[in-house]
């Protein structure tokens, strides 16, 4: 997407008179600009517009009450707490998955990409279950953990595990590209000029990528927030103790409270708005470099 | 060159990783009691008043052994017995049929086989049973078992193999069936498969179905427990919706039970059996009956609440299925009748 953009004015009149030697006529133009108008009205605007609107059917302060109400804040907390402890496990895990992949040459490189990309491919439903297959009481280390006194599916371990896997691939997928087009070239001067390989790594290696990094951390904190089948399989749905916001707002939903559901709901959507606004930031400003991460 | 951010974000990172971990373990190690009940779908709103009204009874007489909460899980009674046997630390497990509880015992050992024994009427504080929830002024004409097998007719129930709800349903349907085809089984198979021919949608919860329902508008009738639709009556307004009464329905008796290997590892046994009797306390059965459960004991609840159910005929599990033990393997067991007899619309 980002691919696509082509700021300036001056590349604005080659491109109409490339349209009309192709032979489309303005008329094909609006028809295709309306039906992604269209497409985006209904299938993105709309549903997020609802979600505010429902959320303020019942008032202010039934609003307020659905947020501070003790599950809720539990929820919140819980959330944010899984997420504070899986985005930076990811940050730094995926930093070295990316440096190892995009500045050294070894076996099975293949693999290890195709593993990073692993949980994109796999349904979160099978994600959350392979950890109660490990953890749980029937399974392989369920005796083990149980003799321990360790619990880690149905409780706080578990919804962490179940979100890192889940969130692994976005740090990682969006600084090898990056890394890779960069090259080695300036780590290397830095170490003819005598820095210390750790000094190359925070001086050199990390600013250049910063804005990709930054970018990943976005997604990877907006899906661990959001996730839903994963953790909900790891959860137990035990109310203010494992239940995430996602999963909180089902409950609502369930109990016949639209509206506070969809008061939950409305953090998480101002989450993803919040996410939107800051990753076309992003983009606005550093389109250049993040674009050039991108084509592989 | 300037002063890079990098290091500082990362230790800064790190601090807080090891601040939230922190926390997380402290909380977790808290020394307080706190009971955790695993229950099945729609007894959402039975607990949260049964689950107050204990808590200031127990506290009040017992001060040194407060409990700070009772915790709440609920969802598809078979998919909550598998969350138990997978290892949720459930203090008592409130399902809503017996058939749930015994696989627990059998799978995860942590209660024992005859624990169906341990509590009055076969562990069941109330009974409730199956009716017919249908849109206003009963546009399709459903009055009976017979009616839901008319072309054309669009029924809401939940998937037996995860909702004890809708397995209560699908023996209701199946004794109905018995009675009326004079127990000739090609006949009563044959209704049974119509009948889940016109199912458009099984969801896993007796909760899930209602919203279906009653909520995104699907389907002409549903099958429902007695308790889940007079609340549906209660939250959406007695004007959008009826309640049918079939000539015959079943009656089920949602069990209760001590999982005891966990209420021993977290010493809660005391409470944790206190929490089941103070259900069969004149208390506990006033709640039950306000919460549109039918309660055993109906002189401790109040009359009108008693007066709200109909009277139907009902048969028992044990009578017409030869229990929970027989009924499970040969209805929703892996290649049990519900297996032969529910052909997905391709």
């Amino acid at each position: 997407m980002s691919d696509a953009t082509l700021p300036s004015a001056s590349a604005q009149e080659p491109r109409r008179s490339a349209s009309r030697a192709r032979g489309e006529s303005p008329v094909v133009q609006v028809i295709l600009i309306a039906v992604s108008l269209v497409f985006l009205l209904l299938f993105l605007l709309l549903p997020l517009v609802t979600v505010f609107v429902e959320a303020a059917a019942k008032g202010w302060e039934a609003y307020r009450a659905a947020i501070t109400e003790p599950d809720a804040q539990a929820a919140i907390q819980l959330t944010l707490l899984v997420a504070a402890i899986a985005v930076p496990f990811n940050v730094i895990v995926g930093i070295a998955a990316a440096w190892a992949i995009a500045k050294f040459e070894f076996r099975g490189k293949d693999l290890l990409i195709s593993l990073i990309d692993l949980p994109f491919s796999v349904s979160p439903v099978i994600s959350g279950l392979v950890f109660v297959l490990l953890f749980g009481a029937q399974g392989y280390f369920g005796p083990w953990l149980q003799a321990n006194d360790i619990k880690i599916v149905f409780a706080l371990p578990g919804l962490i595990l179940a979100t890192v896997f889940v969130t692994f691939p976005f740090v990682a997928r969006e600084l090898i590209p990056h890394m890779q087009s960069l090259g080695s070239s300036d780590e290397e001067a830095a170490l003819t000029l005598g820095a210390s390989p750790w000094r190359v790594f925070f001086r050199v290696t990390l600013p250049n990528v910063k804005w990709s990094l930054f970018y990943g951390v976005l997604l990877c904190n907006a899906r661990a927030m959001g996730e839903f089948g994963a953790v909900a399989v790891v959860s137990g749905k035990i109310r203010g103790l494992t239940n995430t916001m996602p999963l909180h707002i089902e409950i609502l939903y369930n109990e016949y409270m639209g509206a506070a559901a969809f008061a939950v709901a409305s953090l998480l959507a101002g989450l993803a708005l919040v996410t939107l606004v800051l990753k076309t930031l992003l983009e606005w400003h550093y389109g250049d470099v993040i674009s050039a991460s991108r084509h592989h | 060159m300037t002063r890079p951010v990098f290091p500082r974000l990362l230790r800064a990172g790190l601090v807080l990783g090891a601040f939230t971990l922190c926390f997380g373990v402290v909380a977790g190690a808290r020394a307080q009691t706190e009971l955790l009940n695993v229950s099945y779908d729609p007894t959402r709103e039975l607990y949260r008043d049964i689950n107050a009204a204990f808590l200031a009874e127990w506290n009040a007489k017992h001060p040194d052994k407060k409990i700070s909460t009772i915790r709440q899980s609920h969802g598809g009674s078979g998919a909550q017995a598998r969350t138990v046997i997978d290892g949720l630390n459930a203090d008592v497990v409130t399902l809503a049929l017996a058939g749930d509880i015994d696989a627990v015992a059998e799978r995860s050992k942590k209660l024992p086989l005859d624990w169906q024994k341990r509590l009055p009427h076969n562990s069941s504080p109330y009974t409730s049973t199956i009716v017919f929830l249908v849109r206003k002024g009963n546009p399709k004409a459903i009055k009976d078992w017979g009616d839901l097998v008319k072309p054309g007719v669009q029924i809401i129930t939940p998937n037996p193999k995860t909702s004890g709800g809708a397995r209560w349903n699908y023996l209701a349907a199946w004794a109905y069936a018995e009675k009326a085809f004079n127990k000739d089984e090609a006949k009563v198979r044959d209704y049974i498969g119509k009948l889940l021919a016109n199912v458009p949608v099984l969801d896993t919860g007796a909760r899930g179905a209602t919203t279906t329902f009653t909520q995104r508008g699907i389907g002409d009738v549903f099958l429902s427990w007695e308790n889940e639709a007079f609340l549906a009556l209660k939250e959406f307004g007695a004007d959008k919706f009826d309640i049918v009464v079939p000539s015959l329905s079943i009656l089920a008796e949602p069990p209760v039970a001590l999982v005891d290997a966990n209420v021993d590892a977290k010493k809660t046994r005391e409470q944790a059996q206190a929490y089941l009797e103070f259900l069969y306390s004149p208390k506990g059965q006033a709640i039950i009956a306000r919460n549109f459960y039918r309660p055993r004991n109906p002189e401790a609840a109040d009359a009108k609440d008693i007066a709200n159910f109909p009277k139907v005929e009902l048969v028992t599990i044990d009578d017409v299925f030869g229990g929970w033990k027989k009924a499970q393997p040969t209805h929703f067991g892996d290649g049990g009748t519900f297996d032969q007899l529910y052909k997905p619309a391709r």
